[in-house]
């Protein structure tokens, strides 16, 4: 399991790996809002938090296709499903280092990124949070569309329509947690509703990735 | 160690193969005939677990170690990570050995990405001294090696099977194992089809 993180991660970083893919858009999306709605500060902090949680959500979606298409492709899934590891591991694993190559960087970003669109200043603890909690759930749930569509030649669009339904909740309370902490609101409730769909995401999901890749791999 | 029982196998839920009884102890070793597309390598994905058997039962999956017409091999990782990683899979630690069977210790800091189509091959066969796993599932594991190549991977079967363990391949070419490996033609297992095979074709 850990070889297998491992082996991911340093897939992720070297060359022809896609790590910074989600990052680089995330950076251009956040850039041009200011751009295509104007430089009012006013306006840009009202829709910042939206702007930042859709931005990542977008971000994430793009490297999607390549968490399983890449080992299906080269002979890797089909060993990985005989060796001694249990298949939802697998699926769990995969998720763990996307999130790490691309949910993190997009965490870590956010606040600084909020500058550009004038975030009120106690709206950045909560942004921050708020994508903590969030972006797991956008891993795992992902995850589990790229487990759908891996046998599939160019997946990628069914895949997109697949996930962006489910990625709604998470979207909803968590830009609902940002724009609450940006306006000095409670931030309660969201957060915890953001979490228990992340907590739902994380003990269900990997079951349901790993039924779907079996009947894939056949 | 491995098992098939009145073994029947479907590719894309036409019935392909029936009725496949094999039997493998340690230090035996069977190879599959049959012209292309005769069902060789369902049946070898069904004996692996990579899809289930249409009928009958297959024992000993557990002890299966497969390696396909795909390599599994990462062009990014050198070709001893490539090893390393597979060995981690299947919970071993040595690699050394299986460098040296397939004569890949000169190459093993290159990408697995820059090896010609034969050495990839190589490094995929060393995958399975590295699994620990008795019982080798092999399909044209010949494919793109030269004949100095296949001398090696014959040394490394016949040391396999000399220590106990067990290979069931799928092969056009003469391995020259020796007399005592069994032969089946699976032409002679060719499913009838059935008038109506499912409802597959309409959905």
């Amino acid at each position: 399991m850990r070889a297998l993180l491992w082996r991911d991660l340093a897939l992720a970083v070297r060359a022809g790996g896609g790590f910074g893919l989600g990052l680089a858009f995330f950076l251009i999306v956040t850039v041009l809002v200011p751009f295509g709605v104007g430089p009012e500060t006013a306006r840009l902090s009202a829709i910042a938090p939206g702007i930042l949680w859709i931005g990542a959500l977008l971000a994430c979606l793009l490297s999607l296709d390549r968490i399983f298409a890449l080992d299906f492709e080269d002979g890797t899934l089909d060993l990985l499903a005989t060796a001694p590891l249990p298949l939802e591991g697998i699926v769990a694993v995969k998720a763990l280092a996307h999130w790490i190559t691309t949910g993190l960087p997009l965490v870590a970003a956010a606040p600084a990124l909020g500058i550009f669109l004038s975030l009120p200043g106690p709206g950045y603890p909560w942004l921050f949070l708020s994508l903590l909690i969030g972006t797991p759930a956008l891993s795992v749930i992902g995850t589990f569309g790229a487990a759908l569509t891996v046998g599939l030649k160019r997946g990628g669009l069914l895949l997109s329509l697949l996930v962006l339904p489910l990625y709604v909740p998470t979207l909803i309370f968590g830009a609902e947690a940002a724009r609450r902490g940006a306006a000095g609101l409670p931030v309660e409730t969201p957060l915890l509703l953001l979490a228990g769909v992340s907590a739902g995401a994380l003990a269900l999901l990997p079951f349901a990735a790993a039924a779907v890749l079996r009947v894939s791999l056949r | 160690m491995l098992e098939l029982i009145d073994v029947s196998v479907a590719r894309g839920s036409v019935p392909v193969l029936e009725g496949v009884s094999l039997a493998l102890g340690p230090g035996e070793a069977l190879v599959l005939r049959g012209p292309n597309g005769s069902g060789k390598t369902t049946l070898l994905r069904a004996v692996a677990g990579l899809q289930p058997a249409l009928a009958g039962r297959i024992g000993g999956q557990e002890n299966v170690a497969y390696a396909g017409h795909a390599d599994g091999l990462k062009a990014s990782l050198s070709v001893s990570e490539n090893l390393r990683f597979w060995a981690a899979a299947f919970g071993t630690r040595d690699i050394s050995t299986a460098l040296v069977a397939y004569d890949l210790s000169a190459l093993e800091v290159r990408w697995a990405g820059n090896l010609s189509a034969g050495q990839k091959r190589r490094l995929g066969l060393a995958r399975l001294l590295v699994t620990g796993r008795p019982v080798w599932v092999l399909d044209e594991p010949t494919v793109s090696l030269d004949a100095a190549s296949v001398a090696l991977f014959a040394a490394a079967v016949r040391a396999h099977l000399a220590q106990g363990g067990a290979a069931l391949i799928a092969t056009h070419i003469d391995l020259g194992l020796g007399a005592e490996v069994g032969v089946l033609d699976v032409a002679r297992h060719r499913a009838r089809f059935p008038a109506a095979s499912g409802d597959e074709a309409f959905l």
